[in-house]
Protein backbone atom coordinates (compact mmCIF):
# COMPACT_ATOMS: atom_id res chain seq x y z
CA UNK A 1 0.00 0.00 0.00
CA UNK A 2 1.52 3.21 -0.58
CA UNK A 3 1.20 6.01 1.65
CA UNK A 4 -1.23 8.34 1.16
CA UNK A 5 1.30 11.59 1.30
CA UNK A 6 3.13 10.48 -1.77
CA UNK A 7 -0.38 11.04 -3.36
CA UNK A 8 -0.29 14.26 -1.92
CA UNK A 9 2.61 15.21 -3.21
CA UNK A 10 2.41 13.91 -6.35
CA UNK A 11 -0.79 16.20 -6.61
CA UNK A 12 1.04 19.39 -5.55
CA UNK A 13 3.87 18.40 -8.48
CA UNK A 14 0.97 18.48 -10.64
CA UNK A 15 -0.74 21.13 -9.98
CA UNK A 16 1.95 23.55 -9.60
CA UNK A 17 3.15 22.43 -13.68
CA UNK A 18 -0.30 23.13 -14.21
CA UNK A 19 -0.13 26.57 -12.75
CA UNK A 20 3.66 26.97 -14.09
CA UNK A 21 2.60 25.59 -17.67
CA UNK A 22 -0.63 28.42 -17.81
CA UNK A 23 2.06 31.31 -16.68
CA UNK A 24 4.93 30.06 -18.92
CA UNK A 25 3.09 28.56 -22.47
CA UNK A 26 2.01 30.97 -25.24
CA UNK A 27 0.04 28.46 -27.05
CA UNK A 28 -3.70 28.50 -25.73
CA UNK A 29 -4.04 25.08 -26.17
CA UNK A 30 -1.67 24.14 -24.11
CA UNK A 31 -2.15 26.53 -21.66
CA UNK A 32 -5.50 24.83 -21.71
CA UNK A 33 -4.01 21.43 -21.14
CA UNK A 34 -2.30 23.06 -17.85
CA UNK A 35 -5.94 23.77 -17.32
CA UNK A 36 -6.84 20.69 -16.87
CA UNK A 37 -3.59 19.18 -15.18
CA UNK A 38 -5.08 21.54 -12.49
CA UNK A 39 -8.18 20.42 -12.06
CA UNK A 40 -6.96 16.88 -12.52
CA UNK A 41 -4.28 17.51 -9.54
CA UNK A 42 -7.43 18.59 -7.53
CA UNK A 43 -9.67 14.87 -8.42
CA UNK A 44 -6.25 13.20 -7.06
CA UNK A 45 -5.93 15.17 -3.93
CA UNK A 46 -9.87 14.28 -3.43
CA UNK A 47 -9.53 10.52 -4.29
CA UNK A 48 -6.56 10.42 -1.51
CA UNK A 49 -8.08 12.56 1.11
CA UNK A 50 -11.92 10.24 0.76
CA UNK A 51 -9.42 7.33 1.10
CA UNK A 52 -8.11 8.61 4.25
CA UNK A 53 -11.53 9.66 6.07
CA UNK A 54 -12.69 6.53 4.59
CA UNK A 55 -15.71 8.58 2.97
CA UNK A 56 -17.37 8.73 -0.35
CA UNK A 57 -17.84 11.90 -0.61
CA UNK A 58 -14.33 12.91 -2.08
CA UNK A 59 -14.39 10.29 -4.59
CA UNK A 60 -18.16 11.96 -5.34
CA UNK A 61 -16.90 15.32 -5.85
CA UNK A 62 -14.60 14.03 -9.02
CA UNK A 63 -17.54 13.20 -10.94
CA UNK A 64 -18.70 16.82 -10.56
CA UNK A 65 -15.32 18.50 -11.57
CA UNK A 66 -15.08 15.49 -14.35
CA UNK A 67 -18.57 16.88 -16.00
CA UNK A 68 -17.53 20.04 -14.94
CA UNK A 69 -14.20 20.06 -16.80
CA UNK A 70 -16.04 18.59 -19.69
CA UNK A 71 -18.31 21.72 -20.18
CA UNK A 72 -15.22 23.68 -20.39
CA UNK A 73 -13.78 22.41 -23.16
CA UNK A 74 -16.84 22.62 -24.95
CA UNK A 75 -16.89 26.00 -24.79
CA UNK A 76 -13.02 26.12 -24.76
CA UNK A 77 -11.96 24.26 -28.14
CA UNK A 78 -15.22 26.31 -29.41
CA UNK A 79 -13.34 29.49 -28.42
CA UNK A 80 -9.71 28.56 -29.95
CA UNK A 81 -11.30 27.16 -33.14
CA UNK A 82 -13.49 30.50 -33.71
CA UNK A 83 -9.71 32.36 -33.63
CA UNK A 84 -8.49 30.14 -34.94
CA UNK A 85 -10.29 30.81 -38.21
CA UNK A 86 -10.32 34.81 -37.85
CA UNK A 87 -6.12 35.22 -36.39
CA UNK A 88 -4.99 31.89 -37.90
CA UNK A 89 -2.76 31.77 -34.85
CA UNK A 90 -3.85 30.79 -31.24
CA UNK A 91 -0.59 32.44 -29.92
CA UNK A 92 -1.74 34.16 -26.76
CA UNK A 93 1.15 37.04 -27.28
CA UNK A 94 -0.45 37.91 -30.64
CA UNK A 95 -3.77 38.40 -28.83
CA UNK A 96 -2.77 41.83 -29.10
CA UNK A 97 -5.80 44.02 -30.47
CA UNK A 98 -6.83 45.16 -27.07
CA UNK A 99 -4.21 47.06 -25.30
CA UNK A 100 -4.16 50.24 -23.12
CA UNK B 1 -35.53 14.63 -0.96
CA UNK B 2 -38.97 16.13 0.27
CA UNK B 3 -41.02 18.66 -1.31
CA UNK B 4 -39.56 21.08 1.35
CA UNK B 5 -36.00 20.79 -0.59
CA UNK B 6 -37.71 22.48 -3.17
CA UNK B 7 -39.18 24.67 -2.21
CA UNK B 8 -35.49 26.37 -1.19
CA UNK B 9 -34.47 26.10 -4.77
CA UNK B 10 -37.89 27.03 -6.29
CA UNK B 11 -36.90 30.20 -7.74
CA UNK B 12 -34.12 28.50 -9.48
CA UNK B 13 -35.48 25.90 -10.89
CA UNK B 14 -38.10 27.68 -12.42
CA UNK B 15 -35.66 30.08 -14.08
CA UNK B 16 -33.75 27.13 -15.43
CA UNK B 17 -36.60 25.28 -17.45
CA UNK B 18 -37.61 28.63 -18.31
CA UNK B 19 -34.29 29.34 -20.33
CA UNK B 20 -34.40 25.62 -21.16
CA UNK B 21 -37.83 25.91 -23.03
CA UNK B 22 -36.53 29.45 -24.14
CA UNK B 23 -33.75 27.72 -26.06
CA UNK B 24 -36.14 25.78 -27.79
CA UNK B 25 -38.91 28.42 -28.15
CA UNK B 26 -36.71 30.68 -30.16
CA UNK B 27 -36.10 28.13 -32.51
CA UNK B 28 -40.18 29.11 -33.98
CA UNK B 29 -39.44 32.72 -33.44
CA UNK B 30 -37.95 34.10 -37.13
CA UNK B 31 -35.33 36.16 -37.64
CA UNK B 32 -35.71 39.73 -36.87
CA UNK B 33 -38.27 39.39 -34.50
CA UNK B 34 -35.87 38.27 -31.39
CA UNK B 35 -37.47 41.08 -29.57
CA UNK B 36 -39.97 38.42 -28.53
CA UNK B 37 -37.76 36.02 -27.50
CA UNK B 38 -36.11 39.39 -24.83
CA UNK B 39 -39.59 39.66 -24.26
CA UNK B 40 -39.88 36.03 -22.97
CA UNK B 41 -36.63 35.95 -21.25
CA UNK B 42 -37.79 39.22 -19.00
CA UNK B 43 -41.15 37.84 -18.58
CA UNK B 44 -39.19 34.70 -17.01
CA UNK B 45 -37.05 36.73 -14.40
CA UNK B 46 -39.82 38.83 -13.74
CA UNK B 47 -41.70 35.35 -12.67
CA UNK B 48 -38.51 34.02 -11.16
CA UNK B 49 -38.50 37.64 -9.04
CA UNK B 50 -41.83 37.15 -8.08
CA UNK B 51 -40.88 33.51 -6.45
CA UNK B 52 -38.06 35.16 -4.88
CA UNK B 53 -39.82 37.76 -3.21
CA UNK B 54 -42.21 35.33 -2.05
CA UNK B 55 -39.85 33.73 -0.06
CA UNK B 56 -38.91 36.69 1.86
CA UNK B 57 -38.40 35.94 6.00
CA UNK B 58 -38.44 32.41 4.95
CA UNK B 59 -35.82 30.72 5.91
CA UNK B 60 -34.33 26.93 5.85
CA UNK B 61 -32.17 24.31 4.44
CA UNK B 62 -32.22 21.58 1.72
CA UNK B 63 -30.55 18.56 -0.26
CA UNK B 64 -28.95 17.75 2.90
CA UNK B 65 -27.74 21.02 3.94
CA UNK B 66 -26.09 21.72 0.57
CA UNK B 67 -28.47 24.20 -0.23
CA UNK B 68 -29.90 27.21 2.02
CA UNK B 69 -32.30 29.77 2.20
CA UNK B 70 -32.03 32.73 4.12
CA UNK B 71 -32.72 36.29 4.07
CA UNK B 72 -29.02 37.06 2.38
CA UNK B 73 -29.50 34.16 -0.61
CA UNK B 74 -33.35 36.21 -1.12
CA UNK B 75 -31.58 39.67 -0.91
CA UNK B 76 -28.77 38.61 -3.52
CA UNK B 77 -31.21 36.70 -5.68
CA UNK B 78 -33.37 39.61 -5.64
CA UNK B 79 -30.75 42.06 -6.44
CA UNK B 80 -29.25 39.50 -9.42
CA UNK B 81 -33.01 38.93 -11.27
CA UNK B 82 -33.25 42.75 -11.40
CA UNK B 83 -29.78 43.00 -12.63
CA UNK B 84 -30.35 40.77 -15.24
CA UNK B 85 -33.55 42.48 -16.53
CA UNK B 86 -31.83 45.91 -17.15
CA UNK B 87 -28.85 43.94 -18.91
CA UNK B 88 -31.88 42.31 -21.21
CA UNK B 89 -33.25 45.99 -21.09
CA UNK B 90 -29.58 47.66 -22.31
CA UNK B 91 -28.88 44.20 -24.76
CA UNK B 92 -32.33 44.22 -26.38
CA UNK B 93 -31.09 47.19 -28.87
CA UNK B 94 -27.85 47.25 -29.23
CA UNK B 95 -27.77 43.30 -30.19
CA UNK B 96 -30.08 44.43 -32.73
CA UNK B 97 -27.78 47.32 -34.14
CA UNK B 98 -24.97 45.60 -33.94
CA UNK B 99 -25.88 42.52 -35.95
CA UNK B 100 -25.61 39.85 -33.39
CA UNK B 101 -29.59 38.93 -33.03
CA UNK B 102 -29.76 35.40 -32.29
CA UNK B 103 -31.98 34.27 -29.79
CA UNK B 104 -29.58 31.80 -27.33
CA UNK B 105 -28.14 35.36 -26.26
CA UNK B 106 -31.11 35.73 -23.87
CA UNK B 107 -31.35 32.35 -22.58
CA UNK B 108 -27.36 32.36 -22.12
CA UNK B 109 -28.22 35.56 -19.63
CA UNK B 110 -30.73 33.24 -17.70
CA UNK B 111 -28.36 30.68 -17.18
CA UNK B 112 -25.79 32.79 -15.95
CA UNK B 113 -27.78 33.79 -13.56
CA UNK B 114 -29.43 30.80 -12.48
CA UNK B 115 -25.12 29.92 -12.08
CA UNK B 116 -25.31 33.33 -9.69
CA UNK B 117 -28.56 33.00 -7.92
CA UNK B 118 -27.11 29.17 -6.84
CA UNK B 119 -24.19 30.88 -6.04
CA UNK B 120 -26.16 32.46 -3.37
CA UNK B 121 -27.82 29.93 -2.45
CA UNK B 122 -24.82 27.71 -1.92
CA UNK B 123 -23.71 26.02 1.68
CA UNK B 124 -21.32 23.95 0.72
CA UNK B 125 -18.18 24.39 -1.22
CA UNK B 126 -18.85 21.88 -4.02
CA UNK B 127 -21.88 23.68 -4.94
CA UNK B 128 -19.76 26.87 -4.82
CA UNK B 129 -17.56 25.18 -7.74
CA UNK B 130 -21.06 24.01 -9.80
CA UNK B 131 -22.72 27.67 -9.32
CA UNK B 132 -19.21 29.31 -10.31
CA UNK B 133 -18.91 27.48 -13.17
CA UNK B 134 -22.63 27.46 -14.42
CA UNK B 135 -22.34 31.37 -14.13
CA UNK B 136 -18.91 31.46 -15.72
CA UNK B 137 -19.39 29.07 -18.71
CA UNK B 138 -21.86 31.02 -20.13
CA UNK B 139 -20.35 34.42 -19.84
CA UNK B 140 -17.57 33.27 -21.81
CA UNK B 141 -19.51 32.48 -24.65
CA UNK B 142 -21.42 36.06 -24.57
CA UNK B 143 -18.31 37.61 -24.35
CA UNK B 144 -16.84 36.06 -27.61
CA UNK B 145 -20.68 36.64 -28.59
CA UNK B 146 -19.62 39.41 -31.58
CA UNK B 147 -17.82 36.61 -33.88
CA UNK B 148 -16.22 37.13 -36.31
CA UNK B 149 -15.19 39.98 -34.77
CA UNK B 150 -11.38 39.94 -33.37
CA UNK B 151 -12.09 42.19 -30.14
CA UNK B 152 -14.80 39.95 -28.91
CA UNK B 153 -12.83 36.67 -29.77
CA UNK B 154 -9.89 37.52 -28.17
CA UNK B 155 -11.87 39.17 -24.95
CA UNK B 156 -13.92 35.63 -24.64
CA UNK B 157 -10.35 33.41 -25.03
CA UNK B 158 -9.00 35.62 -22.43
CA UNK B 159 -12.00 35.53 -20.12
CA UNK B 160 -11.91 31.88 -20.86
CA UNK B 161 -8.32 31.20 -19.95
CA UNK B 162 -7.95 33.18 -17.04
CA UNK B 163 -11.70 32.17 -15.85
CA UNK B 164 -10.41 28.35 -15.96
CA UNK B 165 -7.65 29.32 -14.27
CA UNK B 166 -9.26 30.86 -11.85
CA UNK B 167 -11.34 27.46 -11.31
CA UNK B 168 -8.27 25.46 -10.95
CA UNK B 169 -7.45 27.49 -8.16
CA UNK B 170 -10.71 27.42 -6.33
CA UNK B 171 -11.00 23.50 -7.02
CA UNK B 172 -7.57 22.74 -5.62
CA UNK B 173 -8.58 25.12 -2.82
CA UNK B 174 -11.63 23.15 -2.20
CA UNK B 175 -9.88 19.51 -2.00
CA UNK B 176 -7.40 20.95 0.41
CA UNK B 177 -10.55 22.00 2.69
CA UNK B 178 -11.61 18.99 2.17
CA UNK B 179 -8.76 17.54 3.29
CA UNK B 180 -7.78 19.43 6.15
CA UNK B 181 -11.56 19.17 8.01
CA UNK B 182 -12.60 15.79 6.16
CA UNK B 183 -15.95 17.71 4.91
CA UNK B 184 -17.18 20.39 1.97
CA UNK B 185 -20.23 21.30 3.56
CA UNK B 186 -19.70 24.89 5.30
CA UNK B 187 -21.18 23.96 8.71
CA UNK B 188 -19.48 21.03 8.78
CA UNK B 189 -15.68 22.60 8.35
CA UNK B 190 -16.64 25.45 11.25
CA UNK B 191 -17.24 22.25 13.53
CA UNK B 192 -14.03 20.24 12.47
CA UNK B 193 -12.72 23.52 13.35
CA UNK B 194 -13.86 23.73 16.30
CA UNK B 195 -13.64 19.98 17.61
CA UNK B 196 -9.96 20.37 16.43
CA UNK B 197 -9.78 18.00 14.29
CA UNK B 198 -8.91 20.00 11.72
CA UNK B 199 -5.23 20.43 9.91
CA UNK B 200 -4.98 24.13 10.20
CA UNK B 201 -1.98 24.25 8.02
CA UNK B 202 -3.75 22.60 5.04
CA UNK B 203 -7.01 24.88 5.82
CA UNK B 204 -5.28 27.95 5.33
CA UNK B 205 -3.87 27.01 2.23
CA UNK B 206 -6.92 25.73 0.80
CA UNK B 207 -8.35 28.88 1.88
CA UNK B 208 -6.21 31.09 0.31
CA UNK B 209 -6.16 29.06 -3.19
CA UNK B 210 -10.11 30.03 -2.67
CA UNK B 211 -9.40 33.60 -2.16
CA UNK B 212 -7.46 34.02 -5.31
CA UNK B 213 -9.57 31.87 -7.62
CA UNK B 214 -12.03 34.36 -6.11
CA UNK B 215 -9.83 37.13 -6.41
CA UNK B 216 -9.99 36.63 -10.08
CA UNK B 217 -13.72 36.69 -10.38
CA UNK B 218 -14.11 39.82 -9.11
CA UNK B 219 -11.49 41.46 -10.44
CA UNK B 220 -9.22 42.27 -7.26
CA UNK B 221 -5.46 43.11 -7.49
CA UNK B 222 -3.15 41.61 -8.53
CA UNK B 223 -5.66 39.28 -10.16
CA UNK B 224 -7.52 41.99 -12.21
CA UNK B 225 -4.89 42.13 -15.49
CA UNK B 226 -8.00 40.70 -17.41
CA UNK B 227 -10.71 42.51 -16.91
CA UNK B 228 -9.50 46.01 -19.47
CA UNK B 229 -9.07 43.79 -21.94
CA UNK B 230 -12.01 41.68 -21.79
CA UNK B 231 -14.48 44.57 -20.65
CA UNK B 232 -13.04 46.85 -23.82
CA UNK B 233 -13.67 43.22 -25.91
CA UNK B 234 -17.02 41.68 -24.88
CA UNK B 235 -19.99 43.63 -26.64
CA UNK B 236 -20.68 46.58 -24.39
CA UNK B 237 -24.58 44.96 -23.08
CA UNK B 238 -22.76 41.89 -21.86
CA UNK B 239 -20.01 43.63 -20.20
CA UNK B 240 -22.52 45.47 -18.45
CA UNK B 241 -24.11 42.69 -17.15
CA UNK B 242 -20.47 41.34 -16.53
CA UNK B 243 -19.33 43.50 -14.34
CA UNK B 244 -22.52 43.89 -12.03
CA UNK B 245 -23.57 39.86 -11.99
CA UNK B 246 -20.35 37.96 -11.69
CA UNK B 247 -19.12 40.73 -8.98
CA UNK B 248 -22.33 40.49 -7.26
CA UNK B 249 -22.31 36.46 -7.33
CA UNK B 250 -18.47 36.20 -6.72
CA UNK B 251 -18.89 38.36 -3.04
CA UNK B 252 -21.69 37.08 -1.98
CA UNK B 253 -19.76 33.72 -2.07
CA UNK B 254 -17.00 35.02 -0.84
CA UNK B 255 -19.31 36.83 2.02
CA UNK B 256 -21.09 33.24 2.83
CA UNK B 257 -17.72 31.17 2.81
CA UNK B 258 -15.29 33.47 4.63
CA UNK B 259 -17.92 34.46 7.61
CA UNK B 260 -20.01 31.26 7.92
CA UNK B 261 -16.92 28.37 7.03
CA UNK B 262 -13.83 30.36 7.73
CA UNK B 263 -13.95 32.74 10.67
CA UNK B 264 -11.19 31.13 12.75
CA UNK B 265 -8.86 31.81 10.34
CA UNK B 266 -9.56 35.73 11.00
CA UNK B 267 -6.20 36.56 12.14
CA UNK B 268 -4.22 35.38 9.58
CA UNK B 269 -6.14 36.38 6.47
CA UNK B 270 -7.40 39.60 7.60
CA UNK B 271 -3.83 41.32 6.92
CA UNK B 272 -4.27 39.85 3.62
CA UNK B 273 -7.69 40.86 2.94
CA UNK B 274 -6.75 44.34 4.13
CA UNK B 275 -3.86 44.25 1.48
CA UNK B 276 -5.59 42.83 -1.48
CA UNK B 277 -8.49 45.90 -0.95
CA UNK B 278 -5.78 48.61 -0.38
CA UNK B 279 -3.69 47.85 -3.29
CA UNK B 280 -7.05 46.81 -5.46
CA UNK B 281 -8.49 50.52 -4.57
CA UNK B 282 -5.07 51.84 -5.48
CA UNK B 283 -4.46 50.29 -8.56
CA UNK B 284 -7.55 50.61 -10.08
CA UNK B 285 -7.93 54.37 -9.40
CA UNK B 286 -4.51 55.13 -10.52
CA UNK B 287 -4.29 52.90 -13.68
CA UNK B 288 -7.98 54.32 -15.07
CA UNK B 289 -6.49 58.18 -14.67
CA UNK B 290 -4.57 57.45 -17.92
CA UNK B 291 -7.76 55.65 -19.86
CA UNK B 292 -8.80 57.66 -23.16
CA UNK B 293 -11.53 54.59 -24.01
CA UNK B 294 -14.62 54.86 -21.90
CA UNK B 295 -15.25 51.17 -22.00
CA UNK B 296 -11.70 50.85 -20.63
CA UNK B 297 -11.91 53.71 -17.89
CA UNK B 298 -15.51 52.03 -16.81
CA UNK B 299 -12.94 48.51 -16.50
CA UNK B 300 -10.70 50.61 -14.39
CA UNK B 301 -13.43 51.95 -12.69
CA UNK B 302 -15.31 48.47 -11.82
CA UNK B 303 -11.57 47.29 -10.23
CA UNK B 304 -11.78 50.06 -8.26
CA UNK B 305 -14.64 49.02 -6.27
CA UNK B 306 -14.40 45.63 -6.31
CA UNK B 307 -11.35 47.13 -3.79
CA UNK B 308 -14.13 49.50 -1.84
CA UNK B 309 -16.43 46.06 -1.77
CA UNK B 310 -13.68 44.14 -0.25
CA UNK B 311 -13.48 46.46 2.33
CA UNK B 312 -16.79 44.90 4.03
CA UNK B 313 -14.69 41.29 4.42
CA UNK B 314 -11.61 43.09 6.37
CA UNK B 315 -13.79 43.12 9.60
CA UNK B 316 -14.97 39.87 9.04
CA UNK B 317 -13.37 38.33 12.02
CA UNK B 318 -14.92 40.29 14.30
CA UNK B 319 -18.62 39.17 15.20
CA UNK B 320 -19.86 42.36 16.77
CA UNK B 321 -19.15 44.55 13.51
CA UNK B 322 -19.13 41.56 10.75
CA UNK B 323 -22.57 42.20 10.33
CA UNK B 324 -22.68 45.78 9.50
CA UNK B 325 -19.99 45.62 7.30
CA UNK B 326 -21.39 42.61 5.47
CA UNK B 327 -24.28 44.52 5.07
CA UNK B 328 -22.67 47.99 4.17
CA UNK B 329 -21.22 45.51 1.58
CA UNK B 330 -24.37 44.74 0.50
CA UNK B 331 -25.76 47.82 0.44
CA UNK B 332 -22.47 49.10 -1.75
CA UNK B 333 -22.94 46.35 -4.07
CA UNK B 334 -26.63 47.92 -4.60
CA UNK B 335 -25.60 51.19 -5.32
CA UNK B 336 -22.86 49.41 -7.50
CA UNK B 337 -25.21 47.82 -9.73
CA UNK B 338 -27.48 50.83 -10.34
CA UNK B 339 -24.50 53.05 -11.35
CA UNK B 340 -22.73 50.09 -13.42
CA UNK B 341 -25.93 49.09 -15.59
CA UNK B 342 -26.50 53.21 -15.80
CA UNK B 343 -23.20 54.25 -17.33
CA UNK B 344 -23.03 51.31 -19.40
CA UNK B 345 -26.28 52.27 -20.67
CA UNK B 346 -25.22 55.54 -21.83
CA UNK B 347 -21.73 53.93 -23.00
CA UNK B 348 -24.30 51.77 -25.14
CA UNK B 349 -26.48 54.78 -26.45
CA UNK B 350 -23.47 56.60 -28.02
CA UNK B 351 -21.40 53.11 -29.32
CA UNK B 352 -21.29 52.89 -33.27
CA UNK B 353 -20.40 50.12 -35.61
CA UNK B 354 -16.79 49.04 -35.84
CA UNK B 355 -16.11 50.35 -32.37
CA UNK B 356 -16.32 53.80 -32.71
CA UNK B 357 -18.17 56.34 -30.37
CA UNK B 358 -16.16 54.61 -27.57
CA UNK B 359 -13.30 57.66 -26.65
CA UNK B 360 -13.74 59.78 -24.11
CA UNK B 361 -13.18 63.04 -26.95
CA UNK B 362 -16.42 61.58 -28.02
CA UNK B 363 -18.40 62.58 -25.78
CA UNK B 364 -17.59 66.54 -26.28
CA UNK B 365 -20.40 68.49 -26.69
CA UNK B 366 -22.62 65.79 -25.30
CA UNK B 367 -24.41 68.37 -22.42
CA UNK B 368 -25.33 70.90 -25.63
CA UNK B 369 -26.92 67.44 -28.08
CA UNK B 370 -28.43 65.86 -25.79
CA UNK B 371 -29.10 67.53 -22.17
CA UNK B 372 -31.18 64.57 -20.43
CA UNK B 373 -28.00 62.04 -21.73
CA UNK B 374 -25.90 63.87 -20.29
CA UNK B 375 -27.42 64.73 -17.00
CA UNK B 376 -28.01 60.85 -16.36
CA UNK B 377 -24.37 60.71 -17.20
CA UNK B 378 -23.34 62.93 -14.60
CA UNK B 379 -24.99 61.63 -12.18
CA UNK B 380 -23.57 58.28 -12.74
CA UNK B 381 -19.85 59.48 -12.62
CA UNK B 382 -21.28 60.93 -9.34
CA UNK B 383 -22.45 58.15 -7.53
CA UNK B 384 -19.08 56.22 -9.35
CA UNK B 385 -16.76 58.53 -7.21
CA UNK B 386 -19.07 59.06 -4.09
CA UNK B 387 -20.69 62.96 -4.59
CA UNK B 388 -24.08 63.74 -3.25
CA UNK B 389 -26.92 63.51 -4.13
CA UNK B 390 -26.13 59.55 -4.89
CA UNK B 391 -26.46 56.76 -3.70
CA UNK B 392 -22.50 56.46 -4.46
CA UNK B 393 -22.10 58.60 -1.14
CA UNK B 394 -24.60 56.58 0.80
CA UNK B 395 -22.93 53.50 0.02
CA UNK B 396 -19.45 54.55 0.84
CA UNK B 397 -20.64 56.18 3.65
CA UNK B 398 -22.08 53.31 5.40
CA UNK B 399 -18.95 51.03 4.22
CA UNK B 400 -15.96 54.10 5.64
CA UNK B 401 -18.14 53.98 9.22
CA UNK B 402 -18.09 50.23 9.54
CA UNK B 403 -14.65 49.56 8.34
CA UNK B 404 -14.05 52.08 10.80
CA UNK B 405 -15.89 50.67 13.19
CA UNK B 406 -14.15 47.68 13.03
CA UNK B 407 -10.75 49.40 13.73
CA UNK B 408 -9.28 49.63 10.87
CA UNK B 409 -9.17 53.51 10.31
CA UNK B 410 -5.63 52.89 7.89
CA UNK B 411 -8.02 51.73 5.41
CA UNK B 412 -10.63 54.03 5.24
CA UNK B 413 -8.45 56.42 5.01
CA UNK B 414 -7.20 55.00 1.91
CA UNK B 415 -10.91 54.61 0.66
CA UNK B 416 -11.43 57.97 0.73
CA UNK B 417 -7.59 59.02 -0.10
CA UNK B 418 -8.71 56.99 -3.62
CA UNK B 419 -12.38 58.14 -3.81
CA UNK B 420 -10.69 61.81 -4.23
CA UNK B 421 -8.51 60.59 -7.14
CA UNK B 422 -11.64 58.84 -8.64
CA UNK B 423 -12.94 62.46 -8.87
CA UNK B 424 -10.59 63.14 -11.12
CA UNK B 425 -11.11 60.63 -13.95
CA UNK B 426 -15.10 60.80 -13.57
CA UNK B 427 -15.12 64.36 -13.19
CA UNK B 428 -13.02 64.54 -16.74
CA UNK B 429 -16.18 62.95 -18.69
CA UNK B 430 -18.36 65.26 -17.47
CA UNK B 431 -16.21 68.33 -18.26
CA UNK B 432 -16.17 67.04 -21.91
CA UNK B 433 -19.45 66.69 -21.86
CA UNK B 434 -20.24 69.89 -20.89
CA UNK B 435 -17.50 72.06 -21.33
CA UNK B 436 -15.97 71.22 -24.63
CA UNK B 437 -17.89 71.38 -28.03
CA UNK B 438 -18.45 68.59 -30.62
CA UNK B 439 -21.14 66.99 -32.24
CA UNK B 440 -21.95 63.56 -30.70
CA UNK B 441 -23.79 60.77 -32.11
CA UNK B 442 -26.28 59.39 -29.66
CA UNK B 443 -29.28 56.81 -30.42
CA UNK B 444 -32.96 56.94 -29.18
CA UNK B 445 -33.89 53.63 -28.20
CA UNK B 446 -37.17 53.26 -25.92
CA UNK B 447 -35.89 50.45 -24.12
CA UNK B 448 -32.07 51.88 -23.48
CA UNK B 449 -33.44 54.82 -22.95
CA UNK B 450 -35.96 53.51 -20.06
CA UNK B 451 -32.57 51.72 -18.68
CA UNK B 452 -30.77 54.54 -18.30
CA UNK B 453 -33.25 56.80 -17.33
CA UNK B 454 -34.76 54.51 -14.46
CA UNK B 455 -31.05 54.08 -13.31
CA UNK B 456 -30.84 57.87 -12.81
CA UNK B 457 -33.09 58.38 -10.69
CA UNK B 458 -33.05 54.96 -8.73
CA UNK B 459 -29.64 56.48 -7.74
CA UNK B 460 -30.38 59.51 -6.85
CA UNK B 461 -34.23 58.87 -5.27
CA UNK B 462 -32.42 55.95 -3.39
CA UNK B 463 -29.95 58.41 -1.47
CA UNK B 464 -32.75 60.50 0.06
CA UNK B 465 -34.05 57.52 1.45
CA UNK B 466 -31.14 54.92 1.76
CA UNK B 467 -32.48 53.87 5.28
CA UNK B 468 -35.17 51.11 3.95
CA UNK B 469 -32.84 49.45 1.59
CA UNK B 470 -30.35 49.68 4.46
CA UNK B 471 -32.90 47.78 6.94
CA UNK B 472 -33.67 45.49 4.26
CA UNK B 473 -29.74 44.47 3.84
CA UNK B 474 -29.39 44.46 7.71
CA UNK B 475 -32.14 42.63 8.30
CA UNK B 476 -31.05 40.13 5.41
CA UNK B 477 -27.53 39.30 6.99
CA UNK B 478 -28.94 39.59 10.54
CA UNK B 479 -30.06 35.93 9.60
CA UNK B 480 -26.91 35.08 8.22
CA UNK B 481 -24.73 34.63 11.55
Amino acid sequence: MVPEIYYLVLSAILFTMGALGVLARRNALIIFMSVELMLNAANLAFVSFANTYQQLNGQIIVFFVIAVAAAEVAVGLALIVAIFKSKHSIDVDQMSSLKG
Amino acid sequence: MTLSDFNTLLPLIVLTVWACALLIVDLFIPKGRKGWTALLAVFGLALTLDLTLAQLGDSGAGFSGMITLDGFSTFVNALLLVSAMLAIGLAYGYVKRMGLERGEFYSLILFSVTGMMLMAQAADLVIVFLALELLSIPLYVLAAFARPKVDSEEAGLKYFLLGAFAAGFVVYGIALVYGATGATALSAIVSAVAARTANLTLLIVGAALILVGFGFKVAAVPFHMWTPDVYQGAPTAVTAFMAAGAKIAGFAALLRVFSLAFPSLAADLTPILWALSALTMVVGNLLAISQTNIKRLLAYSSIAHAGYILMAFVPFGSQEVQSVSVAAGLFYLVAYALTNFGSWGVVIALEQKEGRGLEISDYAGLGRKYPALAAAMTIFMLSLTGIPPTLGLVGKFYLFRAVMAGGFTGLAIIGVLTSLVSAYYYLRVVVTMYMREGEPEALREPWLNFTWGLTAIATVVFSFVPSGLFDWASQAVLKLF
